[in-house]
């Protein structure tokens, strides 16, 4: 077991569950030692992937590489991967020890005391090796889970959505100790959520999956600035997404969106397709009075009527009207509350944004694909 | 007035207890009786004998229990080993005739005895088996084995199936994961499909009468001693009061895990 090791790649994997076509086809290498993330809306593949690294389910088609070795038909007790299931699944007839030791025993290791008592101690659990786990809070069964896990010394350790059941802020302070200890132990960890903000704090890299299929695979900021789909687009944070239809080409791409002349880096656009989506991140947006002209150095530029205005905290969020565009065009803008606002509802107002925080995107896309709240309705 | 109200439900339940437990009651009196006739319910003279000698009365009673005691024991280990097996194969796997098996399974439970008996017989002597403890045994398994299977497939019904994953994930194979996790996890449940199968196994009469042949078993004793006069025999008395105390240490063992539990 112990020669087997290195990077994980899945090779043309594919999963059907009889018609459906759970997983499309895809292809990742997954470097030894990174944190990796495979995010993406429930149904779309990605714990069935997971399930299929751990040996829990049978691929299709394809291999499963770590390193040189094809795992894809391994039982899951002769590979060299650990699962964090999302409901923990500890043990609970065994005592805390118990399920932390259960990997060493059965694997026949000599010294099982001194590791697992090392190991609850550097958790800070020993005062709890002999209790239960229904004994314990969620938190602690969410550290008893990692441990149990990470005492094998895997290759690749995977978690399968390990913060579903804990409170946002448990959730918070287990995130950074996660990227901590993978820092510290360099074992690849692969990591599945639906948590956008969740996978971009901790991973490395993050594979956006949709229906079966790798959307865009990249670091959380070249998923974010740079989206190549409308569903990264929206299912990364926000995104205005505008008609526009490519006039000429050259360093920056001009767009015509409703009459209005819109500046677009050429590396930012992501088809050779006339008809675009225009979209730009509703924080990358300045927004003033019509009179106000301090802006007008940017480059993209609009003017309209505030709809809404709400005070959420760390910002507050515009809705902005611009004449001749569809309903359902109206801007998102998010402003930080450094000053106090001198924009109201119902002002006239002019919007302006930096041409390379611009990204346009093939219209022939679902403009709502992957937007959470669009989807819900 | 009031105190009533509060406790209606308290006094009704406990009224319906004691209604049923009457007939255990009177076996029990009885059985420190020494009557001067079979066919009488008088109670003529207090004794301790049938307790002291319980084999004495009747010559025959005592290798019927035995019987029964033998029969109960076997049919209980083969129908919980055979029904525990059979539970997680229908759980846990897919496979050509699952819904039929689950279907014949419960076929046993929803037949009348008198059907499922004679049936068998008909079997045993169109196999020209020789009817007697072993058809018996067939028998008793055979019923037995439903309930188990039902018992232990609700268990596991309840039981999350990413625990085994998780074993198997751990390094664990199929026998190791059956062994630590599966096994220890239905506990409960076997032991109480064992309890019910003994339960069933010891107190049949009517399967067991058409494929007896010779044997006796103590229900069959009892009925024939019934035909003949009141069966007056400490068994009875002492198989509830067993009945009981198991009761009632599982009650105790409970609470005791309970508490444990909760500390």
């Amino acid at each position: 077991m112990d020669q087997i090791a290195g990077d994980l790649r899945l090779v043309s994997f594919r999963k059907e569950f009889g018609d459906f076509v759970a997983v499309d086809d895809i292809d990742i290498l997954i470097p030894k030692g990174s944190f990796f993330a495979l995010l993406g809306p429930s149904g779309c593949g990605k714990t069935t992937t997971l399930r299929m690294v751990a040996g829990l389910e049978l691929p299709t088609a394809g291999q499963i590489l770590i390193g040189d070795h094809d795992i894809a038909s391994l039982k899951p007790y002769n590979r060299p991967v650990n699962t964090v299931f999302q409901s923990y699944a500890l043990f609970p007839h065994l005592d805390i020890y118990e399920n932390v030791a259960f990997g060493l025993r059965r694997r026949g290791v000599k010294d099982v005391a001194t590791q697992v008592e090392a190991m609850l101690s550097l958790v800070e659990l020993d005062a709890f090796a002999r209790r239960k786990p229904s004994q314990l809070s969620g938190g602690q069964q969410q550290r008893v889970a990692l441990t149990r896990a990470l005492i094998n010394r895997p290759e690749v350790l995977l978690l399968d959505e390990p913060l579903g059941a804990l409170d946002l802020k448990l959730r918070r302070q287990m995130q950074l100790e996660l990227k901590r200890i993978q820092t510290e132990v360099g074992i690849t960890f692969v990591h599945v959520t639906h948590d956008q903000e969740e996978a971009m704090t901790m991973a490395d890299t993050i594979a956006v999956m949709n229906q079966g299929k790798v959307e865009q695979l990249g670091s959380p900021m070249d998923l974010y600035e740079n989206p190549k789909t409308t569903f990264v687009a929206n299912f990364l944070g926000q995104s205005n997404l505008l008609t526009g239809e490519v006039m000429d080409r050259g360093d920056f791409v001009g767009v015509k969106v409703w009459g209005n002349h819109i500046k677009i880096p050429a590396s930012r656009v992501a088809t050779t397709n006339a008809k675009v989506w225009v979209g730009v991140r509703p924080e990358k947006i300045y927004i003033s009075a019509e009179s106000n002209h301090a802006h007008d150095h940017l480059g993209n530029q609009l003017i309209g009527t505030v709809l809404e205005r709400s005070y959420i905290g760390v910002s507050t969020q515009f809705i902005v009207e611009i004449p001749g565009f569809l309903d359902d065009e109206k801007i998102m803008v998010f402003e930080q509350n450094v000053d106090a606002s001198e924009v109201k509802a119902g002002d006239r107002v002019r919007i302006s944004w930096d041409p390379s925080h611009t990204f346009a995107l093939d219209a022939k896309q679902d403009a709502y694909a992957g937007d959470v709240l669009a989807e819900a309705e | 007035m009031n105190w009533i109200r509060k406790n209606i439900i308290m006094i009704v339940g406990l009224l319906v207890l004691f209604y049923m437990f009457i007939p255990v009651f009177v076996v029990i009196a009885l059985s420190f009786n020494e009557p001067k006739s079979r066919l009488t319910y008088t109670f003529d003279k207090f004794t301790f004998d049938n307790w002291l000698h319980p084999c004495s009365g009747a010559e025959a009673m005592c290798p019927a229990v035995m019987v029964s005691l033998k029969i109960g024991l076997i049919s209980t280990i083969g129908a919980t080993i055979l029904g525990t097996l059979m539970a997680y194969a229908l759980m846990r796997y897919r496979f050509r005739g699952k819904g039929v098996a689950n279907l014949l399974l419960f076929l046993p439970m929803a037949s009348p005895e008198v059907v499922l008996g004679s049936s068998l017989l008909t079997l045993f002597v169109s196999a020209s088996f020789p009817l007697g403890f072993w058809t018996i045994l067939i028998a008793h398994i055979m019923f037995c084995l439903s309930f188990v299977v039902v018992t232990v497939k609700a268990r596991l019904a309840g039981m999350d199936p990413r625990l085994e994953q998780a074993a198997m994930d751990l390094y664990a194979n199929e026998w190791q994961t059956f062994r630590r996790i599966t096994l220890p996890l239905l506990a409960p449940g076997i032991a109480s499909a064992a309890l019910l199968s003994f339960s069933l196994s010891f107190d049949d009469f009517i399967v067991t009468n058409f494929n007896s042949g010779s044997t006796v078993t103590f229900p069959m004793f009892v009925w024939g001693s019934a035909q003949r006069g009141i069966p007056v025999n400490v068994i009875g008395s002492a198989v509830f009061l067993i009945a009981l105390a198991i009761v009632v240490l599982g009650q105790i063992i409970g609470a005791r895990k309970r508490k444990a539990l909760a500390a």
